[in-house]
């Protein structure tokens, strides 16, 4: 079975409920009707560009492109982790830790998977590994910007609790323990409700695109099975990753709690 | 034996600091408000980033761990922070003289169990000196120990104060702004400026 083409006509009957949409927001005044549309306009362009990527690198399969396309995937992801803390850290670790901690964990997962497990030749078709790499980014920066956030939030608000167990002579992990143990947590719940929710409340976008595209549903299931484990790993490891880099960097040499080294972000 | 030395501590705008405090004595700190006092205690313990050498008992900061430096050299903070919800979770595992002082500051075993929001400032303030002098400090740096506690309180807690350093021969330093106070505690009072000099009183 064969995809039904979409036509221009057909996409922009989907945008005209966006912009109702907005228009709505305008006479409610929410707010948001500039945003809607911005936000509309970047899901085209983007999309659209990825489109013309993707169609280029499927045509030549070169590990190079595939290695460009997944940096810039990467730094993209680590930017949009960075900028969605309210206290980041300064400098360069503002930028690398998440970018680091996702690197490891997504890319690892990513070819793991596509060596061992899919057993697809070369392992670094694009088909596989773009998309692969893809939803796993996805959900990893999700994750890792939670528990970033977490963590130098909360060690912000609790600096006094934690500066009080420093000065009873306490090391700084038992001081920022429940922190950290709260950060990671929050950045997994995410990935853990949505396996569990998975099938029954919502019927995952890849599965459906599959399942849109052709593919029987069984097959289409097993793939989404093995995205889910991968994702589940990938958030977790990366979260716990930064947290512990985070609330190491929190403190100095001599256990100090360095909240200078945090910096207020945009939002 | 036990003297806690600083020499040519900076930090910020305070500083530079030479100070000896020998074992058993107390030295006293006034000064206006914003001077940088509960700064200045911060820095000795090295909570927060400074220059300068700091010894305790002919031992150098920098030649043990932070945490270590600091159990021996223990600070009482103005404003007290508790990190559980009971009080007893904040205490090490206590001894008999222990629990004699919790009853000489007017509390009984029960207070052990209390939930910390439940408590008053003043009870928190006794109870935080407490917190302190259970994890057993060689040294006392002491920021307004008695600001929010009435007379009688003020009277337990100065004894109190005053039978541990005499038993562990603690040099202290002692932040108050009540010249009475200073005047019937401390052999040395001085007197930290505006622009972060430290100017001794005369007595």
């Amino acid at each position: 079975m064969n995809v039904i083409p979409l036509s221009v006509t057909d996409l922009a009957v989907a945008a005209a409920l966006v912009v109702l949409l907005a228009m709505l927001s305008m006479a409610m005044q929410l707010g948001l009707g500039k945003r809607i549309i911005i936000a509309a306009i970047r899901t085209t362009v983007q999309l659209l560009l990825i489109g013309m990527v993707l169609k280029t690198l499927f045509d030549r399969a070169h590990p190079g492109w595939v290695l460009l396309l997944a940096i810039i995937m990467l730094s993209v992801a680590g930017y949009e982790v960075m900028a969605r803390q309210k206290h980041r850290f300064g400098g360069w670790w503002g930028y690398g830790l998440g970018t680091l901690s996702m690197f490891i964990s997504s890319f690892t997962i990513a070819v793991f998977v596509l060596i061992a497990v899919i057993n697809v030749e070369p392992w670094y078709t694009p088909q596989y590994a773009i998309p692969l790499l893809g939803m796993m980014l996805g959900n990893t920066m999700t994750g890792v910007a939670l528990s970033l956030d977490r963590l130098t939030s909360g060690a912000y608000e609790k600096r006094g609790l934690i500066e009080a167990q420093l000065m009873l002579g306490y090391e700084w992990r038992p001081a920022i323990a429940d922190i950290v143990r709260e950060s990671v947590r929050v950045g997994l719940m995410p990935m853990i409700n949505s396996m569990a929710a998975a099938g029954i409340v919502s019927l995952p976008g890849m599965m459906t695109g599959q399942i849109l595209g052709g593919s029987p549903p069984m097959e289409a299931v097993k793939y989404q099975i093995l995205i889910m484990f991968m994702i589940a790993a990938g958030t977790g490891f990366a979260s716990m990753g930064a947290t512990w880099l985070g609330a190491r960097h929190l403190f100095d040499e001599r256990q100090r709690l360095r909240l200078d080294r945090l910096k207020e972000g945009r939002t | 034996m036990n003297t806690l030395s600083i020499q040519q501590l900076r930090c910020h705008h305070i500083g530079p600091i030479d100070l000896n405090v020998a074992a058993g004595q107390y030295v006293s700190f006034s000064g206006p408000s914003g001077a940088g006092k509960s700064i200045l205690l911060k820095a000795i313990i090295d909570l927060i980033p400074n220059s300068g050498e700091v010894s305790f008992n002919g031992q150098r900061r920098e030649h043990m761990r932070a945490s270590q430096w600091r159990q021996q050299v223990g600070l009482l903070p103005a404003e007290s922070f508790w990190w559980c919800n009971q009080v007893g979770d904040h205490f090490p595992e206590l001894n008999e003289q222990q629990l004699k002082w919790f009853s000489q500051l007017g509390f009984d075993k029960q207070v052990l169990g209390w939930d910390v929001l439940r408590c008053s400032t003043g009870e928190r303030q006794r109870l935080s000196l407490l917190r302190l002098l259970c994890h057993g400090p060689k040294a006392l740096l002491l920021d307004e120990p008695t600001a929010n506690l009435d007379k009688t309180n003020t009277e337990n807690v100065e004894q109190i104060i005053q039978s541990y350093v005499q038993e562990q021969h603690c040099p202290v330093i002692w932040i108050s702004h009540d010249p009475i106070q200073i005047k019937r505690i401390a052999s040395q009072h001085y007197i930290l400026e505006q622009d972060g000099q430290l100017q001794k009183e005369a007595a």
